[in-house]
């Protein structure tokens, strides 16, 4: 998305967001010092006391690591976004959005509670979806928006079983006790914990074979793409697998479904990023790469393994942010992203090419940048792992062509070729778009360099937070000496350079294979297409829209269900006998039953009407005879009601057909009647329970002040019953009153 | 005498599900009429019948004197015939508004929600 | 419905229906009776009314619009309920108050279920005058 309009920045709106996040940077980057010491910050408050959950928050070296690359770029990004989107009229909410976002990453690293991480962790799918779908205009960007929404939305469902089903495991669901009590892995849910957790993390950190959403949640403005593939959205499946990793690593399923997913991640995405020509669809693809990578590191346990996750994290995020900023600067400069177009950007923008240079070798591995001596720990933490071979071969892999896709993506464009044939002629951008690649580009110098103090602030702390123990945690150095990794790092260099020299026909060829392989973003389209059918094809069957169907499922499943359940139970019936048989009653019930009968049969209304009548008096003479007065003087008095309304709705009405005999609506009523006559039958034949009533008469007098014990339960005892009641009875008043007045109908 | 009512009340229900099963709007209200009867009866027999006794205490005691009526299921029936009539009066009306608006008061040929796919 | 002698018997039977509606409401707490009975009761005052001179007569004779008579129960039964906030009892915990006590005697009582009641008595009796009223007029 370009500029829209000549506006510069969006004021007020575009400034407060960036001094928020700047403002939570500058919190977290005050804690360093405490962290640093090897404390651990806590904060907590009571949320749902019964479930014993708590709103708590903890602050280690993992937490602080993710908080500050959160904020810190975050600040950046935002900073950009004000001059990449000046003037965009929905500027607001994209700023909403994405500070949104902001503040759910944060809290879902800094939670401590597996509620509280879930909470945050679906408001981050959510705000994420928000973000990839901002230009909803575009179907493309819709659906995109969508599908990563599903995706990352079902990983979250499992993710919830597998949090809950360790809240029920370790008996607490606050992560620290958790970690601290370590009893998970000999737990029998383990395995299923591993597995929900997996689909959590997994998908939401992209590993294939759910990758596919990554590279399309492209469609989001550049520098949605920069904060939510660098430091962010990809990273919360990592920070997951990080947390929990004191808790659930070192099993045989852990280790070997994390390296090899990642592996094959790792290898894979570097092989699509190569073959890409749209240079935000190439990052895009070595975000995977590195999300592979520090999955793959995180299924390892040695120290080496660990302060090479720690390292890695920092490098990619700064040299990553950068590089997606410096494509939007291209982007925004030349009106284009495809590799072919782009040559000899170099001299009109001085200060993005510098900052794309020093982003690309770090991502490249070269010394003395900070990547290099993140790729250095990852060969000696690869060197330790359980199947080295495989672990350093697919690194060694990943990172060659990592290298090359650092030559094609930040490079060429800015270096080699021609300006001639570009869209637009480049113009430098303004300093806010230049800020970002610039401080990161130079932050990742200058940690290569001076590694001392990023080792001491976050790396050794987070390695403590991850193993336990901050003695585990390697030295950050340029020179090791002469060793494997180092001649692990110049067999990268060769093979990197073989592929940069070779990457037009080597992307042909990968063209040609990846193209044989199962497009699985096609499939999902498919998927979902085939569930649209399904649900079509379902809805027409069961909603015929015809009312006498419905009614007939309705009083079908009443009557099935209930005779199911009676049958399946065994019936208590009672001894049916004789005892106490009056005849009164019985000519009374006859009476009743002899009114509905007459409603059945006649075809005159005024009959129907006796009929409703008789039955409706009956029963009140039924509720008379057994001790019911207030019943039996209400019941009479609205049968006297029902049969005025329908006496004066009958004057407008047609008249009724001839009854005909209905044998499938005859089956169901006789089996409905045969139910409840069944259901009342097994009632009576149980102990009824008297200890309510009891109360009642014994409260009555003393307590409630009331002699009718019918009325003091309806106005004291269950009186917000009665309320509920009451206010139904109005509503109904107020709806015919609604339905009458309001809007005049065709009248015939 | 309480089975026998039972069986009453499920010949009175089995009677009402006939008249609202018919697909006309003028019978389904009469057995929306006969079912609410029937099941307000229901729940009065299931807490049992005792003739002649209404739940009330004498002036000077304080508590009823003997065994009296079941209070709990006079409460809950004497409202829900209040609301039985109340929702009786909204459907009728909401009837009469179907007949002017449809001229029809046959259940099956109001379409308008789910109108016939034509395929 | 033009029939003289109801339209006179009329004149006298609904004061007395809704004179006794009232004595059914007051006696419900202790003998047969309560706002349900006692507002259907009164209603069906105003239906004789209604039917016998039409609603326009029964309107009048009504002074308020019967749909405002129920809102204003369902307002005096929330009332009611609020009551007990003043003893910081539980919504709806019934307040008493008796006037004139004595030993063995509990005097005039006044309580707020008292209130709950007369709210009951007037939801049920605009209700249904409500849709008595509106169905004779549009029907």
């Amino acid at each position: 998305m370009a500029p829209v309009s000549d506006k510069t920045n969006n004021g007020l709106i575009g400034i407060l967001p960036v001094l928020l996040a700047a403002a939570l940077f500058a919190f977290f980057a005050a804690q360093i010092p405490a962290i640093a010491a090897g404390e651990v910050l806590r904060w907590s408050m009571p949320w749902f006391p019964s479930q014993g959950i708590e709103l708590a928050f903890l602050l280690d070296g993992l937490s602080l690591t993710f908080a500050l690359l959160i904020s810190g770029i975050g600040t950046l990004v935002l900073l950009y976004s004000d001059s990449y989107l000046a003037g965009h009229p929905q500027y607001a909410r994209f700023a909403l959005f994405l500070t949104s976002f902001l503040l759910a990453m944060l809290g879902l690293v800094l939670a401590d509670d597996l509620i509280l991480l879930f909470v945050f962790w679906e408001l981050t799918t959510l705000t994420s979806y928000l973000l990839i779908g901002f230009s909803h205009e575009a179907e493309k960007s819709r659906r995109n928006a969508l599908q990563a929404l599903f995706v990352t939305g079902a990983g979250g469902l499992a993710f919830l079983a597998g949090l809950i089903l360790m809240g029920f495991a370790a008996g607490s669901t606050s992560i620290s006790e958790i970690i601290a009590a370590d009893e998970l892995r000999d737990h029998a849910a383990y395995t299923g914990i591993l597995v929900l957790v997996f689909a959590g993390a997994l998908t939401k950190s992209a590993q294939v074979p759910v990758h596919f959403w990554l590279p399309n949640a492209m469609a989001a403005p550049t520098p949605v793409s920069a904060f939510l593939h660098s430091a962010t959205m990809v990273k919360a499946g990592i920070y997951l697998l990080a947390r929990m990793h004191p808790a659930l690593s070192g099993t045989p399923g852990w280790i070997w479904t994390l390296t090899i997913l990642g592996a094959a991640t790792a290898v894979f995405a570097s092989l699509q990023s190569l073959r890409q020509t749209d240079l935000k669809q190439a990052l895009a693809y070595t975000t995977l790469m590195a999300l592979g990578t520090l999955t793959l590191l995180l299924g390892q346990d040695s120290g080496y393994a660990m302060t090479a996750f720690a390292t890695f994290l920092i490098v990619h995020s700064l040299y990553k942010a950068a590089l997606f900023l410096v494509v939007g600067n291209i982007d925004a400069a030349t009106g284009t992203r495809e590799v072919a177009q782009l040559g000899g950007l170099g001299r009109s923008m001085t200060l993005t090419a510098g900052a794309a240079a020093l982003a690309a070798l770090s991502m490249a591995g070269a010394p003395p940048f900070l990547g290099f001596i993140g790729k250095e720990l990852k060969y000696a933490g690869a060197l330790a792992a359980d199947a080295p071979v495989l672990v350093a071969g697919a690194l060694v892999l990943a990172n060659a062509l990592m290298f090359a896709v650092a030559g094609v993506v930040a490079l060429r464009p800015f270096w080699l070729g021609s300006a001639a044939d570009l869209p637009r002629a480049p113009k430098e951008r303004s300093w806010r778009m230049l800020a970002g690649p610039v401080v990161l580009g130079v932050a990742g110098t200058l940690f290569g360099i001076f590694p001392g103090p990023l080792q001491q602030a976050l790396v050794t702390p987070t390695v403590a937070a991850l193993t336990g123990d901050a003695a585990n945690a390697a030295e950050l150095t340029l020179w090791h000496g002469v060793n494997l990794p180092l001649l692990l790092s110049l067999a990268t260099f060769a093979l990197g350079l073989a592929l940069y020299a070779g990457h037009r026909p080597l992307r042909a060829g990968l063209a040609h294979t990846l193209g044989m392989l199962p497009d699985l973003d096609r499939g999902w389209d498919r998927f979902l297409d085939g569930l649209k059918g399904f649900a079509e094809w379902q809805a027409a069957r069961i909603q015929s829209g015809k009312l006498s169907f419905y009614l007939a499922a309705t009083f079908g499943t009443v009557a099935g269900a209930l005779l199911v359940t009676m049958l399946a139970r065994g019936l208590p019936l009672p001894a049916f006998t004789l005892d106490g048989f009056s005849w009164a009653p019985a000519a009374v019930a006859a009476l009743m039953l002899a009114g509905g009968v007459l409603v059945l049969l006649t075809r005159s209304r005024i009959t129907a009407i006796a009929g409703l009548g008789t039955s409706g008096i009956a029963i009140s003479l039924v509720f008379l005879i057994y001790g019911a007065p207030d019943v039996a003087i209400t019941q009479l008095l609205v049968e006297t009601l029902v049969v005025v309304l329908v006496a004066v709705a009958l004057l407008k009405l047609p008249r009724l057909p001839a009854p005909r005999f209905r044998p499938g609506a005859a089956v169901i009523s006789v089996a409905v009647g045969a139910s409840v006559s069944l259901m009342l039958l097994s009632v009576l034949g149980q102990p009824l329970d008297l200890s309510l009533t009891s109360y009642f008469e014994a409260a009555s007098y003393p307590d409630a002040h009331g002699r009718n014990i019918v009325n003091v339960i309806l106005v004291d005892f269950r009186a917000i019953d009665t309320f509920g009641e009451i206010a139904v009875v109005a509503i109904a008043a107020l709806s015919a009153l609604a339905l009458l007045r309001g809007t005049k109908g065709r009248t015939r | 005498m309480e089975p026998f009512f039972a069986i009453a009340v499920g010949g009175l229900a089995a009677a009402a599900v006939y008249l609202m099963l018919s697909g006309e709007l003028l019978r389904y209200i009469f057995g929306l009429v006969l079912l609410s009867n029937a099941a307000n009866l229901a729940i009065f027999v299931s807490g049992r019948l005792t003739p002649g006794a209404p739940p009330l205490i004498p002036e000077g005691a304080y508590a009823p004197a003997g065994t009296v009526a079941n209070a709990l299921p006079q409460a809950l029936v004497l409202t829900a015939i209040v609301i039985g009539f109340g929702l009786f009066a909204f459907a009728l009306v909401l009837t009469f508004r179907a007949w002017t608006t449809l001229g029809t008061l046959e259940g099956d040929d109001m379409r308008v929600a789910e109108p016939k796919v034509t395929k | 419905m033009n029939s003289l002698i109801l339209s006179v018997a009329t004149r006298y039977l609904t004061g007395l229906l809704l004179v006794f509606s009232i004595y059914l409401l007051l006696r419900g707490h202790n003998e047969p009776g309560g706002g349900f009975i006692g507002g259907l009761t009164g209603a069906t005052g105003f239906i004789l009314q209604a039917m016998a001179n039409g609603t326009d007569r029964a309107r009048e004779a009504l002074r308020l619009p019967p749909e405002v008579l129920a809102m204003l129960g369902l307002g005096a039964a929330l009332l009611a309920g609020l009551m007990s906030a003043l003893t910081g009892d539980a919504f709806l915990t019934g307040q008493w108050l008796f006037l004139g006590a004595e030993d063995g005697g509990k005097g005039l009582p006044l309580s707020s279920v008292l209130v709950f009641d007369i709210g009951v008595y007037l939801v049920v009796f605009g209700a249904v005058l409500t849709l008595v009223f509106e169905m004779e007029e549009h029907i």
